[in-house]
This record gives C-alpha cells, structure tokens and sequence, in this order.
C-alpha cells in the first residue's frame, strides 16, 4: 500500500487533511464558465467555420447535431402537426376583404413566383446563410383578394392548429416577403413548414409561419404566438428583441 | 463502527450514506434527469420533432433547472452532508496516487487508494457542482433576456449549449461506471455496502 497514506498523527483520518482542491475544481469551474461567455463571441465565430465545412464532408450528419453545427433547427409549438399533401392542402384568404378566395397548392404554383436568397436568421442566435425561398409575393393575395378600407393588419394561422403570426398591412405588402413553396430549390417539406409557409425575409424567423393555413386582413394587429410569450411584434433583425444581428434584407 | 461477534465478516455491513443523503441523490438526480431529457426534446432535431409542444419543454426545463441546486442547499442542513463535502474538498497524497494509476489504467486495487471517495469521484463532484451553476447562471441570463446586455444572451446561449453537451457525455460516463459496480449503487440506494467491497474500493475509509 501507498506509504504516503499513514504518515502524520495515527489518529487523523486521511481525507480530514489534505488539500482543497475540490474547492479550486469547483471554483475553475465556475471561473472557465464566465470565461467562457467573455470568449463566446470569437469563438463561436471560428466553430461555425470549422464544423461548417466540416458538415459538408460529414455524411453522418452528426455534426448537424453539435452546437453552431449550422443548418436549421426545427421548433413546432404544437404536440403533434398533420401533414397536408397537394390533394389535402388549403390556404384561406378572408377577413376584410371583398373576395375570400381558397387556394390549392396547383393554383398558387400557377401564379407568378418569386425567389429571394437571403441569409435566415434566428431570434436562438442561430442563422443559416444565402437561403433561397421561392414563392407568391402575400401583396399578390392580398391585391387578389380586394382588401376592403378598414383593413390595416394581417393575421396567420397554421395548421398546426396552434401557431400565429400577424404583420402590419405596410409590413404585409413588402416586395420581400412571400408565400413560400420552396426552399433551398426544393418543394418545401413537412419539417420546414411544408408544403406552404410564409417567408418574412426581414424579420426574424419566428415571424414566418411554417404550415400556412390561412390569411385573415383584420383592423388592427393581433400579436401572434410568440408575441403573446414576449417576443416583438415588430420583429426586424438586428433592431429587435434586444439584438444587434446583421439585417437578412 | 464495531462487528459484532455473530456477524460473519462477509456478510457485515457498514453504513456509507444517511437517508438525508440518499435523497438528496434521487431528487437531484431526477431533475437532472428531467433536464438532460427536455433538453435533448428542445434540441435534437428528430425528437424536436416527435415531441412538438416547445412551451411547455421550454418552461418544464427551465423550472426544473432551477430547482436543481435546491436539494444540495437544502442538504447542508445535515452534518452527514457537510462532513461529506468536507471529504470531498480535501485531497491527500493517496489521491495523487489514485489519479496516476486511473490516466496510465492500472486496475489494480493496491495502485488504487482510496478513504470514503476516490479522487475520480471528488474531481466529478466538484466539476458537475461548478458546471451546474454556470448551466444556471447561463440559463438565466437566456430566461431572463431584459436583465443583461444583448450580447452576453448569445455568449450565454453558445456556453450554455457546449457545456451541456459536455455534462451530458460526463453524465454517461458516471451512470456508466454506477451501472458496472452494483454494490456502490447498493450503497446510495440502501445507505450501506458490504464490509468486503469498502475495504476493497475505499481502504482508507473509516466509517
């Protein structure tokens, strides 16, 4: 056995003296943690460099799973999300309008589309660079549907059943800000929001609705899901919920 | 404590842990677990998006998280627990010894030298104590967003993230090692062990 063990005092237990190096472990804790937060910015900055190259030579996609792995993050606020396909799929434009009109997926694919690529930005931090969306511009439904004098808002509900989301009627009919049936060239799946989704280019991403049921012009502005759990209603990025990320549009 | 004479030597048991202790094991155990759990429903995007209802993980989570240093405060009420930590804090020679033979993996018990914990066991203590707060220190500048400078939500955000990727991997390897020795588990959960496996695993022990 260790001799070490029984030197000194016959009657002293070996773990009543000793050195306090559990305390120091525990406080180099505490002290790399706040270090941690000072050093975040730099190095937060060269991890998504490092794993973003690193995903696109990693056909496991284990790295998509690390922290700044990059790529999006998928967030539902309802238990569980139907899936609509071309035959089931829907999208109700009503509310102060002279014409409500229901839209097939054929029907809006018919309509002149739009495509944007701009970075998405996540209000968690997280932002996925040079996105292309590609859609029907909402001021193109919102025109179709003849909105009566009174109306000044638009609001979005989801299939989920549980979602909303809502815009100024100005906001509304910005030239960015889209229907969206595709994403990153591909008919937009289920777990992106699929098969239709609003694409709010300027705002953080929380604003554009995944699994767009409907488009109600109302006379004010109703906060939306997040809104009412106190997130901003007007949701630019980078001038919005306390951040300072680089504008998306 | 004194064998009685009847009481085969084998058989004997000596008390490792007070029932304060012991529960402060499971309770905190189970909001770890509570934590490790929503967390990976929040983050892991397949189970994201199996399990949906983000609110409610979100404020599960962050309740549970919170209340996780309660039961180790709550503990220090117990001269047992104090006189544990004590142990725990305090690393003699032997330790030194234990660490060497544990980084060049020499199993034996004689290389392996050990009072009531082994210094693999004070090091995890004191490091998931430290890394806990700073996951609640963290956890609240994200809860809270009004209270600190915007920039310090994404550093706290980006801490918060590696670190329980860290905690998690270490966590495994605690359950780990518990799972590959039953009477230590015996231990927490009765609050005794056999005289046998102390004298083997903790040598320098008295209880």
């Amino acid at each position: 056995m260790n001799e070490d063990v029984h030197q000194g005092v016959n009657d002293e237990h070996p773990e009543e003296r000793g050195t306090p190096i559990g305390r120091r472990v525990f406080l180099g804790t505490l002290a790399l943690g706040a270090a941690g937060v000072v050093a975040a910015p730099p190095l937060q900055r060269g991890l998504e460099r490092f794993l973003g190259g690193a995903a696109d030579k990693d056909p496991t996609g284990l790295t998509g799973l690390l922290p700044n792995g990059g790529g999006f993050r998928y967030y539902s606020v309802a238990s569980s999300v139907p899936r609509k396909n071309a035959g089931t799929y829907r999208l109700t434009v009503d509310g102060l309008v002279e014409r409500p009109v229901n839209y097939t997926i054929d029907e809006l694919r018919a309509m002149p589309q739009t495509r944007m690529v701009r970075d998405v930005q996540c209000v968690t931090g997280w932002r996925v660079p040079d996105t292309p969306f590609e859609g029907v511009r909402l001021s193109r439904l919102l025109d179709a549907a003849r909105l009566r004098p009174t109306a000044r808002a638009v609001r979005f509900t989801c299939f989920d059943g549980t979602y909303t989301e809502s815009l100024t009627l100005d906001q509304a009919r910005r030239a960015d800000v889209l229907v969206a049936l595709r994403m990153q060239d591909k008919d937009l799946g289920h777990s992106h929001g699929g098969p239709v989704r609003l694409y709010v280019a300027p705002m953080y991403f929380y604003k554009s609705a995944k699994w767009l049921s409907g488009i109600t012009v109302t006379d004010e502005v109703r906060p939306g899901y997040w809104e009412e759990r106190g997130y901003d209603v007007d949701a630019w990025v980078g001038r919005s919920n306390g951040r300072d990320d680089d504008p998306t549009s | 404590m004194t064998l009685r004479a009847d009481t085969p030597p084998t058989t004997a048991k000596v008390r490792r842990f007070s029932t304060a202790q012991r529960w402060v094991h499971r309770t905190t155990a189970a909001l770890m677990g509570v934590c490790v759990a929503t967390a990976a429903c929040l983050y892991v995007p397949q189970l994201a998006e199996l399990v949906g209802r983000r609110d409610l993980l979100v404020t599960v989570h962050q309740w549970s998280g919170l209340a996780l240093p309660v039961p180790v405060l709550a503990a220090l009420a117990s001269r047992a627990f104090r006189a544990d930590l004590g142990r725990l804090n305090r690393f003699g020679p032997h330790d030194r010894t234990w660490l060497r033979a544990a980084l060049h993996r020499d199993k034996r018990p004689a290389s392996r030298p050990a009072a009531k914990f082994n210094a693999g066991q004070k090091l995890y203590a004191a490091w998931i104590a430290g890394a806990t707060l700073v996951m609640l220190a963290t956890g609240l500048m994200m809860w809270f967003t009004h209270l600190t400078p915007l920039l310090w939500r994404t550093s706290a955000t980006f801490v918060h993230d590696w670190l329980a990727l860290t905690i998690g991997i270490v966590l495994a390897g605690h359950i780990g090692m518990a799972l590959a020795d039953p009477e230590s588990r015996r231990g927490m959960r009765t609050g005794k062990v056999s005289r046998d496996w102390a004298d083997r695993e903790h040598p320098l022990w008295r209880p």
